[in-house]
């Protein structure tokens, strides 16, 4: 006979590198695909929104002026502290997704090599996505692309890691600050990976995540002043996508249309170049 | 309480009065300002709060890098916190070190108070003569407000005496300017003397009783501001005269602001809720409660591109 008490979970958001718990107070049960109770999860509110937008500004500062080098550098050191939770994420995967052992495993997998994928990206990116530009005249020309800044994102709703990771990674690596709203029915794999995020030299506010109803936050994100981009990969409903839409347009921001690829295939660039801005600067050419 | 029946001056007599003060309940006090704290205010409340904070703020930059420039573009600020909104009161001072007075006074005219500090600010370590000096170069350069800051080496030697007739000395030399008198609470200590200097303070002739120079670790916090508050309460029920009080250093958001509305109300009563009786001593203060008041006339948040940098 198993005579434990069982350890009952309340998990908290992650903003500006700490754990609060939502400044509403509420939280929402979360269940596996058989409908058995996992975990209460903290149900954030616009205040939450607004206090991780402040973070994320924070943040921004210091991880948009480190060095490329140094960016890929902390991702792979995610991608390594992923790994040694590999089993953890496989039973979350396992739970919210109700995939087998084999399939969640490669999901798992999958998510740490897309990270370890971008981290590779950090230094390279601009080659690819920047260009010395030819002009009539003693000049260079460059074209460099530069972080747009604080990033709102809804995280896919069914791919609960995998595609958590596809849409922070390529956001981040460029030198972004992130506010993700994690999956609404299936959180607790963003959760184990915000656990991660704490422990692996990630600066305070450059990732945050909030757990919670899309369609309450992210509005507020939407419309705020000191977001400069939305990523509305998981959006569900083409009613809020549009909504959302307009409410961007208030304060004219790059805003990425819903999309739902296989997160299982490698991807393109597109991602990261959604969230740069591209500055051309023109330097005299010495004698 | 005793009644002040004439002026106290020497150390042995102000001592006597000073010490049969009541004690202050520390504990109390941090409770009494956590209760408050929790109050919510929202809406139009909201709204009347932040422009009350905004009329209330003494715009603040006491920097030794302070450039004539800094100086206009505050003042500019000062006047039209929000260019984009004609409907954003002015804020109440300026607030400026005395070599920058006249810039100040030259930038807004007749519109707004400037505030100068003096007397060896922050450290308040110089002879009495050199800081008298200091109050006459800045009222004669137009400040009408005069921020002084008492010794607190001599306070917390005991020397009430000294203190005393610094202020005194202090007050005569304003002439008709006001005076605000920085007890620097983070240096003080305890609860109780924050009691007892505020009250040697306003005995002196002190409009005002200021919490901090912003120049020490510890600034204004909300059990410091209650005893203060109390402390111009009961001085006003012994001698009819309202002491205004000056929270300064540390206070940054709306919320915050709001917050120490609420203590004013509770504490002081509503009569204090004036910029004549009441300011923030803020540099950043401000953008935070225009960021609010843009919030609240938009319908979303707004962010710091949206406000001057100072």
């Amino acid at each position: 006979m198993n005579d434990r008490v069982e350890v009952r979970k309340t998990y908290k958001l992650f903003i500006g590198g700490a754990f609060p718990r939502s400044e509403s107070g509420r939280t929402y049960e979360v269940h596996d695909t058989d409908d058995k109770f996992l975990a209460n999860a903290a149900k954030a509110s616009r205040k939450d929104g607004r206090d991780a937008v402040l973070a994320a500004r924070k943040g921004f500062a210091a991880w948009s002026s480190a060095t490329a080098y140094n960016r890929g550098q902390v991702l792979y050191r995610v991608a390594e502290v992923m790994e040694g939770r590999r089993d953890q994420f496989i039973t979350d995967v396992q739970a919210a997704e109700g995939l087998g052992d084999k399939k969640s495993a490669r999901v798992v997998d999958s998510a740490i090599d897309r990270l370890v994928w971008y981290a590779g990206w950090a230094d390279k990116y601009a080659q690819v996505l920047g260009n010395t530009n030819p002009v009539a005249g003693p000049y260079f020309n460059f074209t460099i692309p530069e972080p747009t800044g604080v990033v709102a994102a809804v995280a896919p709703q069914d791919s609960s890691l995998l595609g958590l990771v596809s849409v922070i990674a390529p956001t981040v690596v460029t030198g972004n600050a992130l506010i993700v709203i994690a999956s609404t029915k299936c959180p607790i794999p963003a959760i184990t990976l915000t656990e991660v995020l704490a422990t692996a030299d990630v600066p305070a506010g450059v990732i945050n995540v909030l757990t919670g109803d899309p369609a309450e936050i992210a509005p507020w994100l939407a419309s705020h002043g000191d977001v400069n981009a939305i990523d509305l990969t998981g959006v569900t409903s083409q009613d809020l996508a549009k909504q959302l839409e307009i409410e961007a347009a208030g304060t004219v921001k790059r805003v990425r249309r819903p999309a739902q690829p296989n997160w299982l295939t490698t991807p393109d660039l597109g991602r990261l170049a959604s969230f740069v801005e591209t500055k051309t600067v023109w330097h005299p050419i010495g004698a | 309480m005793q009644t002040v029946a004439e002026p106290l001056t020497t150390t042995g007599a102000l001592r006597e009065f000073l010490h049969a003060l009541p004690g202050v309940d520390e504990v109390g006090a941090t409770a009494r300002a956590a209760a408050l704290s929790t109050r919510s205010i929202k809406n139009e409340a909201k709204a009347w709060a932040i422009d009350l904070a905004i009329r209330m703020v003494d715009l603040t930059t006491l920097e030794g890098m302070d450039t004539p420039a800094k100086v206009r573009a505050m003042c500019a600020k000062a006047l039209r916190p929000d260019p984009t909104d004609p409907t954003v009161p002015s804020v109440a001072a300026v607030c400026v070190y005395g070599d920058m007075a006249a810039i100040a006074r030259a930038s807004v005219g007749s519109a707004l108070h400037v505030a100068a500090v003096a007397t060896a600010f922050p450290s308040g370590r110089a002879s009495q003569e050199v800081k008298l000096h200091d109050v006459r170069d800045a009222v004669a350069a137009g400040a009408d407000e005069i921020d002084m800051v008492i010794d607190r080496g001599a306070f917390l030697a005991g020397n009430y005496g000294l203190v005393n007739e610094q202020i005194v000395g202090v007050k005569a030399a304003c002439g008709t300017a006001h005076l605000k008198v920085i007890l620097e609470t983070g240096e003080l200590r305890t609860l109780d003397n924050v009691r007892r200097a505020s009250w040697l303070a306003m005995m002196a002739g002190a409009d005002f009783i200021k919490t901090s120079t912003g120049k020490v670790p510890v600034a204004a916090t909300p059990p410091v501001t209650i005893v203060m508050l109390q402390a111009v309460r009961d001085y006003y029920a012994l001698t009819g005269t309202r002491i205004g009080v000056k929270p300064a250093g540390g206070i940054r958001t709306s919320k915050d602001a709001i917050k120490y509305l609420v203590l004013i109300k509770e504490t002081a009563g509503e009569a204090w809720l004036t910029p004549d009786l009441f300011r923030f001593g803020a540099s950043t203060l401000l953008n935070d409660l225009l960021l609010q008041r843009q919030r609240m006339a938009t319908g979303h948040y707004s962010g710091p591109d949206y406000v001057t940098i100072d």
